[in-house]
C-alpha cells in the first residue's frame, strides 16, 4: 500500500488518562481505500487511537489530521462527521436496547438528516444486506451478540461514510456470525471501493485477512506492514507467534509455548456428569438437554457465542441455578443448590473479575478460606503457598482493583484454588488477557491437571486456547452441537482448522448455506454532502423520539414519573398539617367546685382539647406526662371557685408536654385564648356588658384562607415543590445515563449540537411533567378541595415554563455529572433544601436575609409559589402575576445554555 | 446458619465500608453536619415576619404600635399606602397588613370605640397562626401601657401559669435535633443495606459468594448485622457529641434502652433496604424507588408534624411503619426520660414488625438470587 493517500495522518500523538499513558507518542501514516487493523492485546491503545481518529474523543499532544483536516479544528470535525462512521467497542454499545431494529437504524438516519423515502430505502436495502430484515421489530438488546453488530454496522453505514471505523466488532462473537460479518464487509467494500476500514481486533487470526497491520504495544506502535510483511519479519507462521516476536525483550521473558502433556486414561472415573440439563426461563429455553462426562483431571473447553447458554450451564453446574430438568453430578454426588457440602469440592471463577475491590489481596485470600473452613491454623501457611505458587507475593498488599488485568486473573484463580477443590470451573478466564499473560495462564491450568489432577472445565472464545483442551463442546442456541477431541473434531469435518470445522457445524446446525441472498451493496452515493445547518429541528425531534420511546418501554422510570409525583403528593399534603386538634388534657382539681368545674368544661368542650381521667396527685401526673398521654395538664388550687369570688388573686398552674416544641406552642396559645374569653364572659356575667365595652376593636382578616385551613395553605405550595423533584430527577438521569451506558458517543461522532441534543432529550421529559401539572391540579381541586379562584389559563401557561426550568436544571446537572448515583444525590442537594428552606413554601421570602436570600431571588421555585398561591387561593390573573412569570421564563434559556456549555462535543 | 461464616462476611462488609470515602462521608455528613443545620436552622414559629402599615392616624399612640414590630420577630414594619396593601400582598410581599384608621388616638380616648384592621396572609399557616396571636396582644399591651397614662386599669384576677415540661423553654432545636437522628437512622439503613446488596450484584461478586459454603440467610444476616452497627455507633455519637456536647440538649432517659430501640428500628429498616435492593434493578432505580418509600416513611411518622393531626386512617396504617413507634419511642425515652415499663408497646412493634419485613425480605432475596 506504500504510495496511496493517507486517510490519516499521526504525528508524534499522545493521550494520557489521569497517570495512564495510553498514546505514547504515535506516528502513523494510515493508507487510504484499504482495510487497515490495529492489533494488540486489551488495554494497549488501540481503542483510544480509534476514537481520536473518529473525533469522539479530543485531543492532547501531537496533530491529527483526517480525510485532509486538522481535528483539532472544531470546524473541521463538524464538516467531516458525516463522512466518517465510528462503531465503538463492546456488544450494541452505541445502540438503544429497548428499541427495535429498524427504530435504531431510523434514528441514526435523522441524525444525519434524510427526510423518510431516502431513510426508509436505504434502511431496507441495508437490513437485506445484513439478513436483519426478519428480525426488523425486535428490540436489539434481544438480539445475538453477532447480530447486534451487524446492526451496529447499519447504523454506521446509513450515512455512506468514506471512512469506517470498527473497535473490536467481533469480540464475544460466534465464529460463524464472525465469519459473516466479515463477507457483509467484504461486499460493502466492493460496492464502495473508495472507503476506507479501520478496524481493531484482538483476534490475530482476523487480522491475516487484513490488507495493511498496525500493531500496538504499552500505547506505542510495535511494527506496521501487510500481514505477510509482519510474518516473514518475525519468521513465524502466524500472528499471535508474529506478534509475540514483536514484542520488546523484556516482555517475552519467561514466555514460552505452552506444552500440555497428554491426558492420562481414566475415562472411567467421572468427576462431572451432567445428563438432559434443561434451563427454561418463561418460554425461551436457555440451555436443551445438555449432556456431557468429564474424567476426572481433564480440561474441557466449552466454546459458543455469547448467550448461547454457557455461562448459564456453568451457573447449574455449580450449583448456583436448579435446572429445570435433568442433573448433574460432580463426583457422582447430585449437586443440589441446597447442599452446602458439594460446594467446598469446587472452585468457579466468574466471567467478570469478582473479588472484592475494597479489600487488599491478602484480606481476599484470608476471607475466601474462612469461609471454606479452612483450619484457622493452616490458613496463612496456605495463602503463602497460594501466592508463591501463582506468583503474587508482591502484591499480597495491593488492591485487587490497581492490579493489571492479567495479574488480576491469575490473583482470581489462586483464590478459586484456595480451598484445593478437585474441579474448577472457569468462565472466560483469558477474555481480554495479552498472549503472554494467556500463555503462562495456561501453563498453570496444565500444571493443576497433569500434576494435581484437578477436573478443568473452561469457557473460551479463543479456538486456539480451545486446541489445548483435552476435549471441547461446541454449544450454539443453548444446545450442544459437538464433543470431541479439538483433532477428532476437525478430522471429521474434514477441515483445515478448528475455526473451519466449527463454521461448518454451526452451518449444519442453523441449515444454512453460508452465503446469505446475494445483497445489493447500499446504493452508490449521490448525494451531495449536506451543509448542516446549526440548529435542525429534524435531528432534535430525533432525540425526542427516542427518548420517548424509551421512556414508554422503561416502565419503572414511566410509573415512578407519573404516580410518584401523585403519590407523594397525597402524602405531603396529608401529612403536612398545621392544624392541631384533639389534643389530651387532664386535670388535677384540688377544688372541685361549681366554678372549677366550669373552667374545665369550657376547655373540654372545644374541638381541640379531649378531657381524660382527672388525676389523683403529683405522682400520676408525673407518670401520665412521662406516658406521653397526655399534652397538658392542669392544676386548680384549693378554694379557686371561693376566693375568685371574693376577688383573690388565684393561680391556675399548668404543664404542657414540651418535647414536640410546635405542638406544645399551639396548645399554649389555645389555653391562654380560653382563659381570657373564659374571664370576659365571667366578667359580664357578673358586671354586664359595659364593664368589658373594649376601648378598641380589631378586626382580623384572614386572607386568601378565611378558615385558615392547613390544605388549602399547603397544597398550592407542594405542586411547585414535586414539579421541581421529580422532572428534574428525571432529566438529571438521561444524559448522565448515557454517559454511563456508552451512547453518547452518538453525540460525538455525530452532526447532532449539543443545543439539539439538549432540548430534543428535555423534551419528553417535559411532556410528562406537564401531564403531572395537571394531575396534580385536578388533584388539589376536586381531591383536597382547594378552591381554584385566579386565572386557569395563566396558571397552565406559568407551569409549562416552570417545568421547562425545572427540567432544565436536571440537564445542568446530567451534563456536569459522570456517574448516575452522583447525579441522583446532587439533584436531591440542589433541590429539596432550596425549594423548602428558601423559595417561601413555609417562612416568606423576604423573612431570609444573607446567602439564603440571594439564592431564593434567583431559584425559579420562589417564582411559581407565588404564582401557584396567587392562582390558587389569590384569584390573580396574568396581569397581576406577570411581575413572577417573567423571572421564570427566563431561567430556561439560561439553564439551557449552561446545560450546552458544560455538555463536551467530544470525549475530554 | 454458620456464625462463623455471619461474623466473616459482616467484617467484609464494615472493610468495605470504611475503604469507601462517599458512603463514609454521607455517614459522616448526616451524623453531625446535618443534625447541626437542623437543630440551629430551627426556625422559631415567628421569624422575621414581613409586616407592612398602613398609618392613617398619624399620632403618638399610632406611632407607639408601629414601633413596637421589631426583629427578630418582625421585620422592620413597611410603610404604605391603602392603595398598595392589596398588590403587595398579592405577591406575597407581606404577611401582615395593619390598617390604622384616621383620628384612632382620638376616638380611642374619646371612648368611641375605634376599629383597628389586621390584614393576615392564611396561606402561610405557621406565620398567620403564631403572628396574629403576637401582633394583637403587641397592640394590646401598647394600647394597654398608653392608656394607663389616662386611668388605672384593674388587675385580672385569675392569673394562668403554663409551664413546658421536657423542653421549658420550647427549644425548636431540641426536637429537630433528635429527630434529625431518627431520620438520618432510618436513611442511612435503607441506602447502607440495600447499596450493599446492589453493589454486589453490579460487581458480580454475590455470584461468587453464591458458589461458596454460604447461605443467602448468613449473607443477608451479615449485611444487616453490620450496616445496623455501623449506624448504631454514628447514633451513640451523635447523641453524645453533637446533641450532648455541642448543642447542649439535656437528654432524659437511658442510652442504652434507646440504643436498643435503634438496634430493633434498624433490623427492621435495614431488611427493607435489602427488600428495595431486590426489587430495583440498577443503582438509580433503588435512589429512586427510594426517595418514594422514605419520603412518606419521614413526613408521616410524627417526626415533622404531629401524629394527632393526621387523619385516622394514616394514623393506623402508620402502625405498620417501624418509624412511627421509633419516634415515639425516642420522644418518650431521649425527652421524658421514660423506661421500659413505657415503652415496652413501642419496642415490641419494632420487634415483630422487624421479624415481618426480615421474614419477607429473606423469601424475596432468596428469588432473586435465581
Amino acid at each position: 500500500m506504500t504510495g496511496a493517500p493517507s486517510v490519516a495522518t499521526v504525528r508524534g500523538v499522545s493521550l494520557t488518562y489521569g497517570k495512564v499513558r495510553a498514546l505514547d507518542d504515535i506516528t502513523l501514516d494510515i493508507p487510504a481505500g484499504g482495510m487497515v487493523g490495529l492489533i494488540g492485546p486489551d488495554g494497549v491503545g488501540k481503542s483510544s487511537l480509534l476514537a481520536l481518529i473518529s473525533g469522539a474523543r479530543a485531543m492532547q499532544e501531537g496533530a491529527l489530521h483526517v480525510l485532509d483536516g486538522d481535528m483539532r479544528s472544531a470546524r473541521h470535525r463538524q464538516a467531516v462527521c458525516p463522512r466518517i462512521a465510528y462503531m465503538p467497542q463492546g456488544l450494541g454499545k452505541n445502540l438503544y436496547q429497548t428499541l427495535s431494529v429498524f427504530e435504531n437504524v431510523d434514528f441514526f438516519g435523522r441524525l444525519f438528516g434524510q427526510d423518510r423515502a431516502e431513510r426508509e430505502a436505504r434502511i431496507t436495502d441495508l437490513l437485506t444486506a445484513t439478513g436483519l430484515e426478519n428480525f426488523r421489530d425486535r428490540p436489539a438488546g434481544k438480539l445475538s451478540g453477532g447480530m447486534k453488530q451487524k446492526l451496529g454496522l447499519c447504523c454506521a453505514l446509513i450515512h455512506d461514510p468514506d471512512l469506517l471505523i470498527l473497535d473490536e466488532p467481533t469480540t464475544g462473537v460466534d465464529p460463524l456470525s464472525r465469519r459473516q460479518f466479515w463477507d457483509l464487509i467484504d461486499r460493502i467494500r466492493a460496492g464502495r471501493p473508495g472507503m476506507s476500514v479501520l478496524v481493531a481486533t484482538a483476534y490475530m487470526e482476523e487480522a491475516a485477512r487484513y490488507d495493511w497491520l498496525v500493531a500496538m504495544n504499552a500505547g506505542k506502535v510495535l511494527a506496521t506492514g501487510s500481514p505477510a510483511e509482519l510474518l516473514a519479519r518475525t519468521g513465524t507462521d502466524n500472528l499471535d507467534a508474529a506478534f509475540i516476536g514483536l514484542l520488546p525483550e523484556e516482555d517475552r521473558a519467561g514466555h514460552r509455548a505452552v506444552v500440555i502433556p497428554p491426558a492420562p486414561h481414566t475415562e472411567d472415573d467421572y468427576a462431572i456428569e451432567a445428563e438432559g440439563l434443561t434451563m427454561r426461563f418463561g418460554d425461551f429455553t436457555a440451555v436443551d438437554h445438555v449432556s456431557f462426562r468429564i474424567p476426572k483431571g481433564e480440561i474441557f473447553g466449552f466454546l459458543g457465542s455469547n448467550g448461547c447458554g454457557k455461562t448459564t450451564t456453568m451457573k447449574m453446574m455449580t450449583g448456583l441455578l436448579p435446572p429445570t430438568e435433568g442433573t448433574v453430578k460432580l463426583f457422582g454426588r447430585q449437586v443440589d443448590p441446597d447442599d452446602i457440602e458439594v460446594r467446598r469440592h469446587v472452585g468457579y471463577m466468574s466471567q467478570a473479575f469478582s473479588l472484592y475491590g475494597e479489600l487488599s489481596v491478602a484480606q481476599n485470600f484470608d476471607l475466601h478460606a474462612r469461609l471454606f473452613k479452612l483450619d484457622p491454623a493452616k490458613i496463612p501457611g496456605r495463602i503463602r503457598e497460594m501466592a508463591e505458587r501463582f506468583g503474587l507475593t508482591e502484591v499480597m498488599d495491593a488492591r485487587p482493583d490497581a492490579l493489571p488485568l492479567g495479574i488480576r486473573q491469575r490473583l482470581s484463580l489462586a483464590v478459586a484454588m484456595i480451598h484445593a477443590p478437585e474441579i474448577l470451573i472457569l468462565d472466560e478466564p483469558t477474555s481480554g488477557v495479552d498472549p503472554v499473560a494467556r500463555d503462562a495462564f495456561w501453563q498453570i491450568l496444565s500444571d493443576l491437571s497433569r500434576k494435581d489432577g484437578v477436573t478443568i472445565f473452561v469457557s473460551t472464545h479463543f479456538m486456539n486456547e480451545a486446541e489445548l483442551c483435552d476435549r471441547i463442546s461446541l454449544m450454539h442456541a443453548g444446545k450442544v452441537l459437538v464433543s470431541d477431541r479439538p483433532a477428532a473434531i476437525v478430522a471429521q469435518h474434514g477441515a483445515a482448522t478448528l475455526e473451519d470445522a466449527f463454521i461448518d457445524c454451526l452451518e449444519q446446525a442453523i441449515g444454512e448455506t453460508g452465503t446469505p441472498p446475494e445483497p445489493a451493496a447500499p446504493p452508490a452515493p449521490d448525494h451531495a454532502p449536506a451543509k448542516s445547518p446549526l440548529f435542525d429541528p429534524r435531528r432534535m425531534f430525533s432525540y425526542t423520539m427516542r427518548e420517548t420511546m424509551e421512556l414508554r418501554r422503561d416502565p419503572i422510570r414511566g410509573t415512578l414519573a407519573v404516580l410518584g409525583t401523585l403519590i407523594l403528593m397525597l402524602v405531603i399534603g396529608l401529612g403536612i398539617n398545621m392544624d392541631v386538634e384533639d389534643l389530651s388534657f387532664a386535670v388535677l382539681d384540688h377544688d372541685d367546685s361549681t366554678i372549677s368545674r366550669d373552667y374545665v368544661l369550657q376547655i373540654a368542650g372545644s374541638r381541640y382539647f379531649v378531657e381524660q381521667d382527672p388525676i389523683a396527685d403529683y405522682a400520676e401526673m408525673d407518670r401520665r406526662l412521662r406516658a406521653g398521654t397526655l399534652n397538658l395538664a392542669l392544676e386548680i388550687p384549693p378554694d379557686f371557685g371561693a376566693d375568685l369570688l371574693r376577688g383573690r388573686d388565684v393561680e391556675i398552674g399548668g404543664w404542657i408536654d414540651g418535647s414536640n416544641p410546635t405542638r406544645a406552642e399551639t396548645v399554649l396559645g389555645y389555653v391562654q385564648g380560653m382563659h381570657a374569653y373564659w374571664l370576659t364572659e365571667r366578667a359580664r356575667e357578673a358586671h354586664g356588658a359595659a364593664a368589658v365595652a373594649g376601648d378598641y376593636g380589631l378586626e382580623l382578616r384572614y386572607r386568601y384562607n378565611p378558615d385558615i385551613k392547613s390544605l388549602v395553605a399547603m397544597v398550592p405550595a407542594v405542586i411547585p415543590l414535586l414539579l421541581l423533584l421529580i422532572p428534574a430527577m428525571l432529566s438529571a438521569l438521561s444524559v448522565v445515563r448515557e454517559k454511563e451506558l456508552g451512547s453518547i458517543t452518538n453525540l460525538y461522532v455525530t452532526p447532532v449540537t449539543r443545543l439539539e441534543f439538549l432540548i430534543g432529550k428535555q423534551i419528553p421529559y417535559v411532556a410528562i411533567a406537564v401531564i403531572n401539572f395537571a394531575l396534580m391540579t385536578v388533584m388539589a381541586i376536586f381531591a383536597f378541595k382547594v378552591p381554584f379562584t385566579g386565572s386557569l389559563l395563566a396558571y397552565a401557561v406559568a407551569g409549562v415554563l416552570y417545568v421547562s426550568a425545572a427540567t432544565a436544571m436536571g440537564l445542568v446537572i446530567s451534563a456536569f455529572m459522570k456517574s448516575q448515583l452522583a447525579a441522583v444525590f446532587a439533584t436531591a442537594l440542589g433541590t429539596i433544601l432550596p425549594a423548602v428552606q428558601f423559595s417561601g413554601m413555609i417562612n416568606p421570602v423576604s423573612s431570609l436575609d444573607g446567602i439564603a436570600a440571594f439564592i431564593s431571588g434567583i431559584y425559579p421555585t420562589t417564582y411559581f409559589m407565588t404564582i401557584s398561591r396567587g392562582a390558587f387561593s389569590k384569584g390573580l390573573g396574568f396581569s397581576e402575576l406577570s411581575s413572577a412569570l417573567w423571572p421564570i421564563a427566563l431561567a430556561i434559556p439560561v439553564l439551557i445554555g449552561i446545560g450546552a456549555l458544560l455538555m463536551r462535543k467530544q470525549e475530554a | 446458619m454458620d456464625l462463623a461464616n455471619v461474623l466473616q462476611l459482616g467484617i467484609k462488609e464494615i472493610r468495605g465500608l470504611i475503604r469507601d470515602p462517599i458512603m463514609m462521608g454521607l455517614i459522616l455528613f448526616s451524623f453531625t453536619f446535618q443534625i447541626y443545620t437542623s437543630a440551629t436552622s430551627a426556625v422559631e414559629t415567628l421569624n422575621r415576619a414581613p409586616i407592612a402599615v398602613v398609618d392613617e392616624d398619624q399620632s403618638p399612640l399610632s406611632t407607639r404600635i408601629i414601633e413596637a414590630f421589631q426583629p427578630p420577630y418582625f421585620t422592620e414594619p413597611t410603610m404604605i399606602s391603602v392603595a398598595e396593601m392589596d398588590r403587595r400582598m398579592d405577591e406575597g410581599l407581606d404577611t401582615f397588613a395593619l390598617d390604622i384608621p384616621p383620628g384612632f388616638q382620638r376616638d380611642l380616648l374619646a371612648g368611641k370605640r375605634p376599629e383597628i384592621q389586621l390584614n393576615v396572609d392564611a396561606t402561610r399557616m405557621a406565620q398567620a397562626f403564631s403572628g396574629a396571636g403576637y401582633v394583637q396582644s403587641i397592640i394590646a399591651a401598647e394600647i394597654s401601657e398608653f392608656q394607663s397614662r389616662y386611668r388605672a386599669d384593674a388587675a385580672t384576677a385569675a392569673d394562668l401559669v403554663l409551664r413546658a415540661r421536657f423542653n421549658p423553654s420550647l427549644n425548636g432545636g431540641w426536637f429537630q435535633a433528635v429527630m434529625g437522628i431518627s431520620n438520618s437512622v432510618t436513611l442511612l439503613a435503607l441506602i447502607l443495606s440495600g447499596a450493599a446488596l446492589i453493589r454486589e450484584r453490579e460487581h458480580g461478586t454475590i455470584e461468587h459468594l453464591l458458589v461458596m459454603p454460604v447461605t443467602p440467610l448468613e449473607i443477608m444476616v451479615s449485611k444487616i448485622w453490620s450496616m445496623s452497627l455501623v449506624v448504631l455507633l454514628g447514633t451513640a455519637f451523635s447523641l453524645v457529641v453533637m446533641c450532648e456536647w455541642v448543642l447542649g440538649i439535656p437528654l432524659q432517659g437511658s442510652m442504652t434502652l434507646f440504643l436498643a430501640g435503634t438496634a430493633l428500628h434498624l433490623f427492621a429498616t435495614a431488611s427493607l433496604g435489602i427488600f428495595l435492593a431486590t426489587v430495583a434493578g440498577t443503582m438509580p432505580q433503588f435512589g429512586l424507588l427510594m426517595m418514594l418509600v422514605l419520603l412518606p416513611l419521614q413526613v408521616l411518622s410524627g417526626a415533622q408534624t404531629p401524629r394527632e393531626s393526621m387523619p385516622q386512617i394514616v394514623q393506623d396504617i402508620m402502625l405498620a411503619a417501624p418509624n412511627t413507634h421509633y419516634v415515639i419511642l425516642s420522644q418518650s425515652v431521649l425527652f421524658r426520660g421514660a423506661g421500659l415499663d413505657v415503652v415496652w408497646p413501642q419496642m415490641l412493634a419494632l420487634a415483630v414488625i422487624g421479624a415481618a419485613l426480615f421474614a419477607f425480605s429473606l423469601r424475596h432475596f432468596r428469588g432473586f438470587l435465581k
